[in-house]
């Protein structure tokens, strides 16, 4: 038991906690690194009631992702979908943010590490600064270069990161600063009034006691001018893509317009260079694939195109789309944007025309001609680096790092270091992309937990607020706070006259319009304005509550209001971005939504929520490598499992496999984790299932499995994998001479296999016309026996006939092993059929040679992709109200930041049933839904929403249409003490808030709590009872 | 006379059209600014007075969209909207006025396509058949 000490609060909201009630704590864990993948990470944690410690060496939280203009392949706003976690994270009353802090000591072992922890001068007092800007504005020091913007613009020698920094506080540069410098100036310290400025300030230590870590310290940008041939920091217009992503964005440098350094004007013409420091042999270069690049260049050149009619061209050797839904984001780009694609096409060198700055872009065309083309701008698709100091970091937190220098992880435990007790998430162990990163984190901390979590156990208390203020009989004094989301809705809405118009509206006694309306600086304002104006009801106009109504609702209770006192107007997703070229109709349009939004929100009234009960238990859906790694990791934590599989044993897929992983048999791990599985008294295994139904909601599901009892459990999880592709292709099944890889690796396996004239044909199943999708594992999975064959005998002819050959990150080792070793790769066109095969020949149009080739064979191996079994999941789908991607996966609740969520509560989705992926990223993703599932099982009660169905009983004559019209049963009607009359009862537990009821009620007694008849019909007589625009 | 431009009531579920409008938008898929969303949990909220009082007040369409048959999060609900919507429809048309311009679809939370196309459809729908008759602004 130790005691927290007093540290230094990491934001506004912050101050207003105690920890825990100022009671002892167990231990708690840390997280090193602020970025996605560390706020994730924290967020699991403290949502099961653990305290963290998040560690930051930056000044502010956010990392890479921060600096993001859009996220691929949804096109989201990097900033739109972060904010909300890292206003989250630092409101979260269970984690201690410690910004611009660094760890310099871990001593002890696993559950009782002594972490010390060395917090850099800032020369300002995070307590005391409010991030008003004013010592800013009179800094004489001018241009620093502005690392958060890579330079391309500057700052002052005291600053703070970016506009939605957090916390939002200043900071001096010891290096340029007049008064560190040299004593002189003193401006700032004169110009603050809160006396927040302290010249003194020296880095100061502190000592955290922990359980457990996890190191979640990201990435580095690959240094472009290594690549000296292609002319970055000599060339003007030679840009890497990070910069080129920070001039996208609206908030950046150049307030989202794409300008070329050499004269500020728009570029006609751009190239993007495909793996600039990554897939090379060269000097400073990296073996690795970077695994983001593809993605991000063609999502760069889509908005760009949004934007402005400029030709753009990428140059590839592979476009590596492997992801989710990716390919069809690839095809999108080519299709609807008119990207130029140059496959094959790996860029030699780039030349400037010294008078025009033009740039010569020199690569080798499809078939190896050298070839030239003139460009005004080059972005340089820059790969991934380890972070910097990334061996100092090693050593102190005593972890190993691989040959690439990233944290060295195990196929088989990939979220665990070398270290017992410290894990790892995100791209600090592999250049991944955030979907990924998120879910490993949440898997991390379902790792780290388990050290945290014993009997001793205290969880940390609920959050409190201030007390509500009682708003009944009071006439609506509304504030409006109208948002411009950098220039997301400015660019399109006249906000300015937007605000003006709002604020002559009835019972608006405030309107302002804010730069971001969800950066904290502004949550923050919008709580002290509730005090200030009295203010009973709040509007914000901005993005989709569907995302950020948690986050204001916050706010509003931080100001002592009902977070139902609370409304939002939607005036960019379903308008600035709708009607982007009728910028004076989307005014008029935003008005009208506006004054709706107004108008509801003056007829809303404060709510109570209700509890719903847990069934400390969750249920495991699929007893392969995922559910059973799902499985121990909710055991571990000491909550009991149930793990259904429909065959007669565990395993899954993985059951198939003949192959080493970091030199260990897969088929001995396997049979160790199906030992483990079964040893634990915590997971009833039941085999032979089938599933009759899942009736339920989050906390509360009945697990019906035919001719068994029900089981209640609190969470479901579905990792029910997909299927391998069961070719028709080449005649398979009746020619022995045609074998799926799996089959070769058994024949290798059991050194059956005496093929001297071998092909491998790729995308056997996937990126066709039925099934667009890229399968992920094959090309890996074809390289590696690929392999295996010519070691063994090095006089085989092994030819891989391929699209592209996708082995991202660290199995770029086997493309590169594999062409070694004399492995023959010949590549098709896309768009030609799959290569033809006659029982004896394979022949395909080589793209090199430009004519047909033909190959003599003994052995044809299929790499078959996975098919998701659409039938079988929609079957579960059903029973759970989840839906099914187009592809036939599961759809989950967001492709970026919520990867193994579902928008229904407490189901959620690990393994290749959310998509086709490899073994140890199954593991990692079922750790996260681990982890996940645990945030709803290790709370006693769940708080319901408020907004549910209520009974007028001077109206309710007690028909009973309502109670036949309810899904979840929580209507009864009840004979009253007289015993003739009748009255509807809402039990507020179990109901889900349709509303059904309401519209079915035909005397008008019930009503929908925050969707009231009144308030609906004020929303439609806004709109209708005024002529567009007001 | 300027070109006739509907307003068009479009009720959207939370958890599939409204999610699909937004995905229209995260999309930047372009359409008509004709229609204003009322947010409701589920279409089966969506009562028929509600509609009838839209048209009543001068409303050229309304829109109801609601989740995919059997995805609907409250299991349901967009079944009972169906049947009310089929029974509004025929009482509007007892009444005269044309059932078109009342349109249920289903828009999935992945389908900002969907969404657009729609709303395009309905628009030039509404264009087509002119202003309101039980309330017309031009009178």
């Amino acid at each position: 038991m130790v005691k927290i000490p007093k540290l230094v609060p990491t934001s506004q909201f912050q101050t207003i906690y105690v920890i825990n009630g100022g009671k002892d704590l167990t231990k708690s864990a840390l997280v090193i690194g602020g970025g996605i993948a560390g706020i994730q990470a924290s967020l699991d944690l403290a949502d099961r009631d653990i305290h963290v410690y998040l560690v930051e060496k930056e000044p502010t939280t956010g990392g890479k992702m921060a600096r993001l203009d859009k996220t691929f392949p949804t096109n989201d706003c990097s900033a739109c979908i972060l904010s909300p976690k890292m206003a989250d994270c630092a409101g979260h009353p269970n984690i201690t943010t410690m910004t611009f802090s660094e760890v310099v000591k871990v001593d002890g072992k696993e559950g009782d590490f002594k972490v010390t922890v060395k917090k850099k001068a800032r020369y300002v007092d995070p307590d005391e600064c409010t991030g008003c800007g004013d010592c800013i504005v009179k800094c004489p020091v001018k241009n620093v270069p502005d690392q958060f913007e890579y330079g391309l613009s500057t700052r002052k020698a005291i600053y703070i990161p970016h506009a939605q920094a957090v916390p939002r506080v200043a900071i001096i540069d010891p290096d340029n600063c007049r008064m560190l410098t040299k004593g002189k100036c003193g401006i700032c310290e004169k110009t603050c009034q809160k006396g927040a400025i302290n010249y003194k300030d020296t880095d100061k230590e502190v000592v955290l006691d922990v359980g457990s870590i996890i190191v979640s310290a990201g990435f580095d940008v690959w240094d472009a001018s290594i690549a000296t041939e292609y002319g970055y920091g000599r060339y003007a217009n030679v840009v890497t893509a990070m910069e080129f992503e920070r001039m996208m964005g609206a908030s950046g440098p150049t307030h989202g317009h794409i300008q070329m350094r050499s004269s500020g004007e728009t570029p006609k013409k751009i190239a993007f260079v495909q793996c600039c420091g990554s897939r090379s042999e060269k000097d400073g270069w990296k073996k690795y694939c970077s695994s983001v690049c593809c993605m991000y260049a063609v999502k760069q050149a889509m908005i760009v195109k949004e934007h402005a009619d400029i030709d753009e061209q990428i140059f590839f050797m592979d476009i590596r789309s492997f992801g989710k839904e990716f390919e069809d984001y690839i095809h999108r780009g080519e299709r609807d944007y008119n990207i130029g694609m140059h496959r094959s096409s790996r860029v030699s060198h780039i030349e400037e025309d010294q008078e025009t700055k033009k740039l010569l872009v020199n690569y080798s065309g499809p078939n190896g001609d050298p070839l030239t083309e003139e460009f005004d701008m080059v972005v340089l698709s820059v790969g991934l680096n380890p972070p910097a100091g990334v061996s100092e970091m090693a050593e102190v937190l005593g972890i190993e790092l691989n040959e690439y220098g990233y944290c060295k992880t195990n196929v088989l435990n990939p979220l665990a270091t070398s270290r017992p007790g410290v894990f790892v998430s995100g791209a600090f162990s592999a250049p991944k992309d955030i979907p990924t990163t998120v879910a490993e984190s949440s898997g991390a901390s379902a790792k780290a937990g388990a050290h945290i979590v014993d009997k001793n156990f205290v969880p940390a208390a609920p959050k409190e607020f201030p007390k509500e203020t009682d708003v009944s009989g009071q006439e609506p004094r509304i504030g409006v706070w109208v948002c411009s989301c950098g220039i997301n809705i400015s660019a399109t809405i006249d906000v300015k006259s937007l605000t003006e118009y709002v604020s002559t509206l009835p019972g608006v006694v405030f309107a302002k319009n804010s730069m971001y309306a969800c950066a904290q600086d502004t949550l923050k304002e919008i709580s002290e304005t509730i005090r200030e104006q009295n203010l009973n009801r709040v509007v914000v106009a901005s993005c989709t509550p569907r995302t950020h109504e948690p986050l204001f609702r916050m706010a509003c209770r931080e100001g002592g209001l009902n977070k139902y006192l609370f409304n939002m107007a939607n005036i960019r997703d379903q308008c600035s971005w709708i009607h982007m070229h009728e910028p004076e109709k989307a005014t008029l349009k935003a008005k009208d939504l506006v004054r709706m939004a107004i108008a509801k929100a003056a007829l809303l009234e404060p709510l109570q929520e209700s509890t719903l009960p847990v069934t400390n238990a969750a249920a495991v859906i699929g007893g392969g490598i995922t559910g059973m790694t799902a499985a121990l990791d909710i055991a571990a934590q000491g909550f009991p499992v149930h793990l259904v599989e429909r065959e007669a044993q565990l395993g899954g897929n993985v059951l198939k496999f003949r192959h080493k992983e970091d030199g260990i048999e897969v088929q001995d791990f396997l049979k160790e984790m199906i030992a483990k599985v079964n040893a634990n008294d915590l997971i009833t295994v039941h085999l032979n299932s089938e599933i009759e139904d899942i009736p339920g909601f989050v906390g509360s599901f009945k697990l019906k499995l035919k001719g068994k009892d029900e089981i209640p459990v609190g969470a479901v999880i579905l990792a029910v994998g997909a299927s391998q592709y069961k070719p028709t292709e080449y005649n398979y099944g009746k020619d022995d001479k045609v074998m799926t890889i799996l089959e070769l690796e058994a024949k290798i396996a059991e050194n059956g296999f005496k093929g001297k004239n071998v092909a491998f044909i790729q995308c056997v199943g996937s990126r066709n016309d039925k099934v667009p999708y890229c399968s992920r594992v094959c090309c890996a999975g074809a390289l590696r026996n690929a392999i295996k064959i010519k070691m063994a005998d090095p006089t085989a002819n092994v030819t891989v006939f391929h699209k592209d050959i996708r082995t991202y990150a660290f199995r770029e080792e086997l493309y590169r092993k594999a062409s070694e070793v004399g492995v023959i790769f010949l590549r098709y066109n896309e768009t030609d059929p799959l290569p033809a095969y006659d029982g004896k020949t394979v022949k395909a149009i080589d793209c090199i040679l430009g004519s047909e080739v033909s190959v003599p064979v003994d052995t044809v191996v299929l790499s078959t992709g996975l098919t998701p079994d659409r039938e079988e999941k929609e079957a579960i789908a059903q029973m759970l109200k989840i839906p099914i991607s187009k592809d036939g996966f599961y759809f989950e609740a967001h492709q970026k930041l919520r990867p193994v969520d579902f928008a229904t509560e407490g189901v959620f989705v690990a393994g290749s049933a959310h998509w086709p992926k490899f073994m140890d990223e199954c593991m990692a993703q079922g750790s996260g839904t681990a982890s996940r599932a645990l945030t709803v099982i290790s709370k006693n009660a769940l708080s319901s929403e408020g907004i549910v169905a209520t009974v007028n009983e001077t109206y309710c004559d007690g028909c009973g249409v309502c109670e036949g019209c309810c899904e979840y049963n929580a209507i009864e009607i009840v004979t009253l003490e007289n015993g003739v009359s009748k009255k509807s009862v809402v039990n507020a537990g179990l109901c889900k808030g349709c509303g059904s009821c309401v519209a079915a009620c035909p005397s008008g007694a019930m009503e929908q709590k925050g969707f009231k008849s009144n308030q609906i019909q004020a929303e439609l007589d806004a709109f209708l009872d005024f002529p567009v625009g007001g | 006379m300027a070109e006739f431009e509907p307003k068009i009531v479009a009720f959207c579920c939370n958890w599939c059209s409204y999610a699909g409008a937004d995905g229209a938008g995260v999309a930047r898929m372009q359409m008509p600014t004709n229609f204003r969303i009322i947010r409701t949990m589920c279409s089966a909220r969506v009562d028929p007075e509600h509609v009838l009082r839209a048209f009543s007040k001068g409303a050229d369409g309304v829109l109801v969209l609601g989740c995919h048959p059997a995805d609907c999060h409250y299991i349901g609900g967009n079944y009972r909207a169906r049947r009310r919507i089929a029974l509004l429809r025929m009482v509007l048309e007892q009444y005269g006025f044309d059932p078109k311009r009342m349109k249920l679809e289903w828009v999935s939370a992945s389908e900002g396509e969907k969404f657009q196309k729609t709303v395009i459809e309905f628009v030039d729908t509404i264009k087509a058949l002119g202003p309101n008759p039980v309330c017309s602004k031009e009178a």
